[in-house]
């Protein structure tokens, strides 16, 4: 396995002045490709934060962070989109799917945004991917008529879409029933499997840690295992 | 572009009652934009056609000569400069077919004018004289349309009169009356016509006759006295009548010369119009900008999740600046149809009726209407496409 995300010397901190409030601090992090790894720490440890800078959505204070040999912190905004768009895929604890779109629409919205338009190629993909999450019937369900575990399928192969390479899900099954939350999880590592996506997820479920192949903590803003 | 129209037209139809009513206010506005055009466009030509319209645009007139000197030497004795007898013109018959054929020219109409009195009993009044040439009468006036009894049609022995003439001297069509000149020449007329154009002045004090009995009224077996001149664009004066001059070496005269003050009135009320427009359209737009406002702030999670599955602020901005386009594209061309199918009640062609609005369908600048508030109408989303691009989608997912 090869390095796919590097990060060193990770510091990010909100506020300033008496307010100031670090949340990272000086955090190192390896993710080799193809790794199955599950985020856990109590609230407020700065998992989501961490999640939030690998997925490039905020900018860390300092430190350094690297995925597939490219420097992202020294990236323009619309680099860090572009690479977002193309390298790396999110499932966040509230599905957070487009509410006037259909199933098929919200799988297929980062390949469209990517190309300007709806393929073929990018439906047919969206259409198995929908299949594989076991959601054939749903395909062309506008996503109000979905329901909440049908949703996070749907939201998971969303972030599936343009074949990331790490997919970062933040308490992806949090919201869901025990049943509704197997299923996602069984999901996941089938992918992880089959595609050799990396993922890396947010979890307070120690059950769910448990699937994953490495379990990585965060402690005062920095991360053990 | 595509994907962006695609998501701009969902967002459109996610909630049709409240873009209902968006494009309807839009509508509005451009209905308001439209109906101001009718109106301020109607106004000016009937001002225009009550006025300018039944004028010369250009017209070539001799000054009256010098006065002549009835003593040499020191000039202490002069003649008067006549009032009453207008100058010839010797040569201005020859130009006509010329002057006719110039482009731009409508109509041209050769006349001998001069005052006269015109004797019916025992009642006398003083009249101007015109005399035009047969065929030719409504070139200048539109008499035809002015004809209350009889007929515009000038023939030898015929006069045409105003209304408060014929009612000042008991006269009625087909009367006799007796017609004579400045030059102490009398003829024997019969009034074959009578005219009301609705001024006192000129319906009690010019009496028109045909060319050639103001020939021998005038004592004028050649040339004329004035030659008239209507364009078909009344604003092309000022460049055709120094080509008139040219051609012709005569002084041809613009309508503008005179009418400096009409000019500035028409002027100012055209700015009134623009005015009066420019409100609308500075409704519409601040209408479609606050109704967008809302919408990227109602839609602020949305945009953070684009945002967090890769769509650029350039794509965010396209989303809603297409939205705004598609709203003032719907709303202009609703607001068109509104605005046509509200003109269409009145009458087409500027013939405006008497006591009714003077809205003309044919000046209500449908394709401008539609083409500014579909560029107010981008412009006013600028604003709140680049704010919603300025979404942080971190924060925005988490409200």
């Amino acid at each position: 396995m090869s390095a796919l995300v590097v990060v060193q010397d990770l510091v990010k901190t909100f506020g300033a002045g008496l307010t100031e409030t670090p949340v990272l601090r000086g955090l190192n992090l390896t993710l080799q490709a193809g790794e199955l790894s599950a985020l856990l720490g109590p609230s407020g440890s700065g998992k989501s934060t961490l999640l939030t800078i690998l997925g490039t959505l905020m900018q860390p204070t300092s430190g350094a962070h690297q995925m597939l040999g490219q420097d992202l912190v020294r990236a323009t905004d619309s680099a860090r989109t572009a690479f977002r768009n193309q390298h790396i895929g999110f499932v966040f604890q509230f599905h957070n799917l487009l509410p006037d779109f259909t199933a098929l629409e919200n799988v297929i919205f980062p390949a469209a945004v990517r190309a300007g338009r709806e393929t073929g190629v990018a439906r047919a993909r969206g259409m198995d991917l929908l299949t594989r999450m076991g959601l054939q019937d749903r395909i062309h369900f506008p996503t109000a008529h979905l329901s909440g575990g049908q949703k996070q399928r749907v939201a998971v192969a969303r972030a599936l879409m343009n074949r990331p390479e790490l997919v970062l899900a933040d308490e992806p099954t949090g919201n869901l029933d025990r049943a509704s939350a197997s299923q996602v999880m069984q999901l996941i590592a089938q992918i992880n499997k089959d595609e050799g996506t990396t993922f890396l997820i947010s979890t307070h479920d120690e059950k769910i840690a448990a699937l994953c192949a490495r379990q990585l903590v965060v402690v005062d803003g920095q991360v053990e295992g | 572009m595509l994907y962006a129209l695609k998501i701009a037209g969902r967002y459109l139809t996610a909630s049709k009652a409240q873009t209902g009513l968006l494009v309807m206010g839009v509508a509005v506005g451009v209905f308001i934009f439209i109906f101001m055009s009718a109106l301020i466009g109607g106004l000016a030509e009937l001002i225009l056609s009550r006025t300018v319209g039944d004028i010369a645009h250009v017209s070539i007139q001799a000054e009256p000569e010098d006065p002549a000197l009835l003593l040499t030497g020191t000039p202490l004795l002069v003649q008067q400069k006549s009032t009453t007898a207008a100058a010839n013109l010797p040569t201005a018959t020859n130009f006509v077919p010329l002057i006719e054929s110039l482009p731009g020219v409508r109509a041209v109409s050769p006349q001998i004018s001069g005052s006269g009195f015109i004797t019916h009993g025992a009642q006398v009044a003083q009249v101007s004289i015109n005399g035009l040439m047969p065929g030719r009468e409504s070139a200048i006036t539109n008499l035809d349309s002015y004809v209350v009894d009889g007929t515009a049609r000038l023939g030898a022995g015929s006069i045409l009169i105003g209304k408060r003439l014929a009612e000042d001297l008991n006269l009625l069509l087909g009367q006799s009356v007796r017609l004579s000149s400045t030059k102490g020449i009398e003829t024997a007329l019969t009034v074959t016509g009578i005219y009301q154009i609705g001024a006192g002045g000129l319906d009690r004090r010019t009496a028109y006759i045909s060319l050639g009995t103001a020939r021998t009224l005038f004592a004028m077996p050649q040339g004329l006295t004035r030659v008239e001149i209507k364009l078909n664009d009344l604003y092309a004066a000022d460049a055709i009548a120094p080509q008139i001059t040219d051609l012709t070496g005569l002084t041809a005269k613009s309508w503008t010369v005179d009418g400096a003050q009409f000019l500035e009135a028409l002027s100012a009320q055209a700015k009134t119009g623009v005015l009066l427009k420019s409100f609308a359209l500075i409704t519409i737009v601040i209408g479609v900008a606050s109704a967008l406002l809302l919408s990227t702030y109602r839609r602020r999670p949305e945009i953070g999740i684009m945002r967090a599955m890769g769509a650029s602020q350039r794509f965010v901005v396209l989303v809603f600046v297409l939205q705004g386009a598609l709203i003032g594209l719907m709303g202009g061309l609703l607001g068109a149809a509104m605005g046509y199918a509200a003109l269409l009640p009145f009458p087409a062609g500027g013939q405006f009726r008497t006591g009714s609005l003077p809205i003309d369908i044919r000046q209500g600048s449908y394709g401008l209407a539609i083409a500014l508030t579909l560029l107010g109408a981008i412009l006013a989303s600028i604003w709140p496409a680049r704010a919603a691009a300025k979404v942080d989608p971190v924060e925005a997912i988490g409200q």
